[in-house]
């Protein structure tokens, strides 16, 4: 018989190893998935890891790494601090979404001033928007004690709704000949998020991600406020004791975890994007979710998973077109990460081991 | 001689890292009253798991009126006559006293059916008890009684009673004795668990002392004296406290006309509470568990805000000021539950020094916080309360309780109070952590801090306080000073025998 044993302390050496032996467990186990489907799984699994960076085409597709991962990692940031202290922020994708059409709507406002100052208007207006979609089930939970997680997820299918309203009305572009969707902002030079080196692929969300991760490390290790949205995490009790403010903490923590999806929207839609429009969002927000389990809720961790992930997205469109691997099995094989991270991550808390036949 | 009900004969049961019960043997007599007397983590709620089927033993048997007894789960201990009642009860509380005991049973009777019979054996043990109350109203003395009456429905042989009185005013303490006296004189054999000394020289015929894990006496109480059976139990010379003559100073901490709503259904509203403490005044209040206490402590450290005039602090109304700002003016609180709510489980001791050392110790800098200091604070409170762990690195839950508790004490007294407030301060301790604790108190209060001790150890508040009050249904007693107060005096204080029904036996 195997039994569960809790550590009298969490394992440091296993919390750094799990991602990988997740990351192992997932190309084992999604190589079986493959073999199955009839596919060469050795080819499979380098397909989606190895082609994106070190391939014949890498040139194209590095960039798009940074493109795809600098939302994920700026989402999945604000996130992790929510989730530290148990305040489950799931609408993030609805931050996302609202910080698009603030801050694209802050540009369009000013269209065609080019002058300095439109786009860190922008800015301030998309982190406004994800703010003040987050702030809604904030207000709720502190006010009238509604649960924050389905307040959230709820106002994402709202805020989808916002988003086909204006891509066919308010923000509609008056020279589209009628089709849904904004001016493209990438040809409106003062709201461009441009590449900051071209071809790099490194825009200002990559850098706004980029101080984010040190923002969070700091608040989370050298702060007062990270001391306590860990302690709430882990006691409310004892948080409570040593002095912590509960509803200040959500309206901090949702806040902030809106104000960065928002900030992630608003350069996607100014950048990469340009076009507020009906299938604008592609789930990041709640990929993001996954990102920052993945990375264990914990800045530089989730600085490489959303690496990871990006990595898993590109390579896995590369696998899908030129092995002709269906879109779900990309899917599962991304589904079988956070599973296997989950499930190895109860080694860090306790340890396996043979029970002792017992004596009667 | 005749065949005992139940021979133990060396019972050994190990978990990793510690030998539970080592060879343990005993038996026990048809209708004896038996004590299993030992300290905290002695190894008797283990032994008792053995025998109630919840534990298998590692090596040893049991017998049970000479047959081989090796009961699987509590099911089976309890269909050869083993009963138990627990020290925490498993009742729910929005449910009547009927539908409780239906729940434990294996094919529960009609509701109506039941109800009779809970009256009748009710009656026959003189524990009165209306099956159609709801126990969520009950009193702590009135749960147990639903406990028993559980627990004698099924005709026990043995009833095994973990701590019983720990729960109870000195009145309902008698009313119990009583009650288990008829069982005795019926021949039904308990086994009474207990630290508690002068209970188990009025109650039992025969006491087996165990120390960490082993069987290191038995005697039999009335013929032994009760500091010869607690130095058996503690294996060395008890120390107790010094407490040298004090002059008390100026009124510290004024509570006036302090009412609180409970933060929870079934928990317990403060009333109408009055306390003054001077400085270099140790107040004890004493109290059933559940009268208000948890209450008491939160509106005092600031997690439970009240009117600001409700409570003051050397003239300053403070009841408004949350956790921080009281710390900042010197009144400082350790609760009763070390994990979770005094302490982080999973953070380190240096962390768990920040908890609330922060602003009197000055860890932080505008916001940012200053580890090395923390640390050194940390490792300052280790080595002052001799704090058994090997670096402030470790997390707050691999310490044993009583450790645990000593860092946590520790923590809000090297911080120079000018007022403690504790609750439980030595719950679930060993005896020389808790003398070690107890000093720390005293110690404090002669430097001239106002100390407010919330205990339920009637011997601990008798040790340490000059005035003492209890706490009843969430309102407060007069205080009253300590030295020539009786027990029964005490037990009225508690709210005595809480309006329940004499036993009629």
């Amino acid at each position: 018989m195997i039994v569960l044993e809790k550590r009298p302390q969490p394992s440091k050496a296993w919390s750094y190893a799990t991602p990988l032996v997740a990351v192992l467990a997932t190309m084992v186990f999604g190589g079986i998935l493959f073999t199955i489907l009839g596919k060469n799984p050795i080819e499979a699994i380098g397909t989606i890891f190895w082609e994106p960076l070190f391939g014949e085409f890498a040139f194209y597709y590095r960039p798009q790494l940074l493109v795809k991962g600098a939302p994920l990692v700026l989402i999945a940031i604000g996130l992790s601090l929510g989730f530290r202290a148990g305040i489950w922020n799931i609408g993030a994708e609805g931050q996302y979404i609202m910080g698009a059409i603030f801050g694209a709507g802050a540009g369009l406002a000013f269209y065609p001033i080019d002058a300095f100052y439109v786009f860190p208007i922008m800015v301030l207006a998309g982190a406004f928007g994800g703010w003040l979609w987050a702030s809604i089930p904030a207000f709720l939970k502190v006010r009238f004690g509604t649960n924050e997680i389905l307040v959230s997820l709820m106002l994402v299918y709202v805020a989808e709704q916002m988003l086909a309203s204006v891509s066919l009305g308010l923000l509609k572009n008056p020279e589209g000949f009628g089709f849904p969707g904004s001016r493209n902002l990438q040809s409106y030079d003062a709201a461009h998020n441009a590449e900051l080196i071209s071809g790099s692929g490194m825009h200002w969300g990559v850098v706004t991600a980029l101080i984010a991760v040190i923002f969070a490390y700091v608040l989370l290790n050298r702060h007062m406020l990270g001391f306590h949205i860990r302690l709430t995490g882990e006691a409310p009790r004892a948080a409570k004791f040593a002095g912590v403010n509960p509803a200040r903490l959500i309206l901090f923590c949702l806040g902030l975890s809106g104000a960065l999806a928002g900030l992630a929207g608003m350069f996607e839609v100014s950048g990469p994007s340009g076009v507020v429009s009906i299938d604008f969002n592609v789930g990041y927000g709640f990929t993001a979710i996954i990102v920052a389990f993945l990375g264990r809720l914990h800045p530089v961790g989730i600085l490489l998973a959303g690496g990871l992930m990006a990595l898993t997205y590109i390579g896995g469109e590369i696998a899908q077109s030129q092995l002709g691997l269906p879109a779900a099995a990309i899917q599962v094989f991304q589904g079988m990460l956070l599973f296997f991270l989950l499930a190895f991550d109860l080694l860090t808390n306790y340890r396996i081991r043979a029970a002792r036949s017992e004596v009667a | 001689m005749t065949t005992p009900l139940l021979s133990l004969q060396g019972l050994t049961k190990a978990y990793p890292g510690v030998v539970a019960n080592d060879q343990v043997s005993f038996d026990i007599g048809e209708g004896e009253v038996h004590a299993l007397l030992g300290e905290n983590g002695a190894g008797k709620s283990t032994l008792v798991k053995m025998i109630y089927g919840l534990v298998k033993p590692d090596s040893g048997t049991m017998l049970l009126r000479g047959q081989s007894f090796t009961p699987s789960e509590p099911r089976a201990a309890r269909a050869d006559g083993i009963a138990m009642v627990f020290q925490h009860f498993s009742l729910f509380d929005a449910l009547n006293v009927a539908e409780n005991i239906a729940l434990g049973m294996e094919n529960p009777p009609a509701m109506g059916d039941l109800a009779s019979r809970i009256r009748e054996v009710s009656e026959t043990y003189g524990l009165p008890l209306d099956p159609f109350r709801t126990v969520g109203d009950l009193s702590a003395g009135e749960r147990q009684r639903v406990e028993i009456i559980r627990c004698l429905l099924q005709d026990p042989k043995l009833l095994i009673m973990d701590e019983p009185t720990s729960v109870l005013t000195p009145q309902e303490v008698e009313i119990l004795f009583e009650t288990l006296n008829k069982l005795r004189s019926e021949g039904t054999s308990i086994l009474y668990i207990s630290h508690k000394l002068e209970e188990i020289r009025t109650l039992c015929d025969h006491a087996t002392i165990l120390r960490l894990g082993k069987n290191v006496g038995e005697c039999v109480p009335s013929e032994t004296s009760a500091r010869d059976m607690a130095e058996m139990m503690v294996g060395s010379t008890l120390q107790t406290p010094e407490r040298s003559g004090r002059e008390f100073g100026d009124v510290a901490l004024d509570v006036s006309g302090l009412s609180v709503p409970s933060p929870s259904e079934f928990g317990t509203a403060l009333r109408n509470v009055h306390m003054t403490v001077r400085k270099g005044e140790v107040l004890g209040i004493g109290g059933v568990a559940g009268n208000g206490q948890d209450e008491l402590l939160g509106v005092l450290s600031g997690e439970i805000p009240t009117a600001a005039d409700a409570i003051k602090f050397a003239g300053q109304p403070i009841g408004k000021l949350g956790p921080t700002a009281r710390r900042k003016l010197g009144v400082l609180t350790a609760p009763e539950e070390r994990l979770g709510h005094a302490a982080a489980p999973d953070m380190s001791l240096t962390e768990n020094a920040l908890l609330t050392g922060s602003v009197r110790e000055g860890l932080e800098n505008n916001g940012f916080l200053k580890w090395a200091e923390t640390q050194s604070f940390a490792e300052k409170i280790i080595n002052a309360f001799d704090v058994r762990t090997p670096g402030p690195e470790n997390a707050a839950r691999s310490l044993s309780g009583g450790n645990l508790q000593k860092f946590v004490i520790g923590r809000e007294v090297l911080q120079d109070p000018d007022v403690l407030v504790v609750n439980q301060p030595t719950w679930g301790v060993d005896a020389a952590a808790a003398a070690a604790i107890r000093q720390a108190i005293l110690d404090l209060a002669a430097k001239g801090t106002a100390v407010v001790c919330i205990s339920q150890d009637l011997d601990e508040l008798m040790e340490i306080s000059d005035s003492f009050a209890a706490l009843n249904e969430g309102r407060l007693s007069a205080p009253r000073e300590t030295t020539g107060l009786t027990v029964e005096e005490i037990g009225l204080m508690m709210g005595g025998a809480h309006g329940m029904e004499v036993a009629h036996v």
